[in-house]
């Protein structure tokens, strides 16, 4: 009861702090809309960036070339190697055999469909191959090379070099949004701790009474915490409506991609919600911890 | 029984200066005590030890069974309920009335809304402000504005209450008003008093204890006690 009736207490003045200061209110709340939209943005670019690499790195396959004169044993063999090997995905082993393979590129064109069919089984420049799927893309190379050492396989192929690139640049843009993140919400709560003890520091006075009638410092700083939590809120407002609309325009305009078919953002319908979700959250934390902090010197005798 | 017992107490502040050297001080439940001495005797000090807005560099404080030395900062809460302070510039928060100036120190420890009426509106009637409930504080007499102090203090029955300097402000008809006050919340209400002064008319007249302090030493205390020149 009595808890309910503090609480209470705490949120009525929090609101009236917020409203009578509302000049100093309105500076805080703009500087929270500014960084959390710019965190938005970098939230959505992350996620994005998290997303096709994750795409890529699926669709990323070691194709193994084994030699012609490969007879079926030897193939049964290989196969047996491959899945002793720990980084090699077991389930994505899948093999093709010479006619398979030209049957298939028999299909593709109508060249390739008569110049193939004058070769018989024992001239075929065609090979054998196994297509097979790692577990950590990162030590695909490695995987490689000890494939390579396997008898009776030829060459082994894993789209070195672009694809290689593509994930470490990803990976670094990855980073450095995370510490633009970082380093915007830090900022924040800097500027949040300044304006509101601009507003605590015209209460001292009142915070100084408090602590001589016997207010638990729990009392005091509840209020103060509560208006950080309202301005976090209500300067999370903008930046929500920013990431929703914005990312639904975004994703309309490109159709689902960004400048290849290669690169594919992520759907916006429950994605939008989400980052909303979050910079609500990161808002009203940041709020908190800076009042929090604001407050915390006026609680020392 | 004693309410409050200092042990060896010592304070030296941080520039070096010491205020209080080995205090050896026992003061009885329900007592009124004066404490007096010159500028810089040390009796300013220790009622802020009481209170602890400074802690004793040595010795023990005990208030009421709570060891205010080894008190964090985070339990002060727990002593200050146990006591009302009233001080020379009476520390009323100006855009309040009277009566919402006495009802906060009930809200802020969680009282419900028919306990703080009734303790405000009792504490406010000891005091003699009764018809002044809505007044603001810029338009009270600073006689009535220590009373509003006082009655702010008593509100939520304290065991103890400090006084420092509560009449420093005030001519002497308007001290010994507040002098009658405190002496009627000392007989009825039991509450024990201890004020820091430095007005030997008022100390010669009441009667009461006297603890004299000189450069941070007790020289003296008297069970009915007076002002005494040499001391100070």
């Amino acid at each position: 009861m009595k808890i309910f009736r503090m609480l209470g207490r705490s949120i009525r003045d929090a609101f009236k702090s917020v409203i009578r200061n509302f000049s100093l209110s309105l500076a805080s709340i703009s500087c929270i809309t500014i960084t959390l939209i710019i965190v938005a943005i970098a939230i959505m670019a992350s996620f994005n960036v998290q997303n096709f690499t994750k795409e890529i790195e699926k669709d990323l396959t070691i194709v193994i070339f084994l030699n012609n004169d490969a007879t079926e044993e030897d193939v049964t063999s290989v196969e047996q190697r491959l899945r002793k090997i720990p980084n090699v995905d077991k389930k994505s082993i899948t093999f093709e055999s010479k006619q398979e393979v030209k049957e298939d590129m028999q299909k593709e064109s109508e060249v390739f469909d008569t110049v193939l069919d004058e070769w018989d089984d024992s001239e075929s420049p065609l090979k054998d191959t196994f297509q097979v799927k790692v577990k950590n893309v990162e030590n695909i190379a490695l995987t490689a090379k000890k494939i390579e050492k396997i008898d009776q396989v030829n060459t082994v192929r894993y789209g070195e070099g672009m694809v290689d690139k593509m994930i470490t640049a990803f990976s670094s843009i990855e980073k450095v949004t995370c510490g633009i993140v970082i380093a915007l919400v830090v900022v924040t709560i800097f500027l949040i701790i300044n304006t509101i003890k601009l507003t605590i520091s015209a209460r001292r006075r009142e915070i100084g009474i408090m602590r001589l009638v016997g207010a638990s410092n729990f009392t005091i700083k509840t209020p103060f915490i509560i208006e950080g939590m309202i301005l976090g809120l209500l300067g999370s407002i903008v930046p929500i409506i920013f990431t929703t609309y914005g990312y639904l325009a975004f994703y309309n305009h490109f159709d689902g991609y960004l400048f290849t078919q290669l690169i594919q953002l992520i759907k916006p319908e429950p994605f939008i919600y989400s980052t909303a979700g979050i910079v609500v959250i990161i808002g009203i934390l940041v709020g908190m911890v800076g009042s929090a902090g604001a407050v915390r010197k006026y609680l020392k005798i | 029984m004693d309410l409050i017992r200092l042990k060896n107490v010592e304070k030296k502040y941080k520039n070096g200066v010491t205020a209080i050297y080995d205090l050896n001080l026992a003061i009885e439940k329900g007592s009124f005590t004066f404490v007096i001495g010159g500028s810089g005797s040390g009796k300013s000090t220790l009622i802020k030890m009481l209170y602890r807005e400074e802690k004793p560099t040595k010795g023990q404080i005990i208030v009421g069974g709570l060891d205010v030395a080894k008190l964090r900062n985070t339990k002060v809460y727990k002593l200050r309920r146990k006591l009302g302070i009233v001080f020379q510039d009476y520390r009323l928060l100006p855009k309040l009335t009277v009566y919402e100036n006495v009802a906060f120190a009930m809200e802020v420890i969680g009282a419900t809304k028919e306990q703080t009426r009734k303790n405000v509106l009792r504490a406010l009637e000891e005091v003699g402000l009764k018809n002044k409930v809505h007044n603001y504080p810029d338009q009270l007499s600073g006689g009535e504005q220590q009373r509003v102090a006082i009655a702010r203090a008593i509100v939520n029955n304290p065991k103890l209450l400090l006084c420092d300097e509560p009449t420093g402000n005030l001519d002497p008809e308007r001290s010994m008003e507040i002098m009658k006050v405190l002496e009627d919340i000392n007989k009825t209400r039991g509450t024990t008093i201890i004020m820091a002064t430095h007005d030997k008319e008022i100390v010669n007249r009441m009667k009461k204890q006297v603890v004299t302090l000189k450069d941070g030493h007790l020289v003296n205390f008297k069970k009915k006690g007076t002002y005494v020149d040499e001391n100070i």
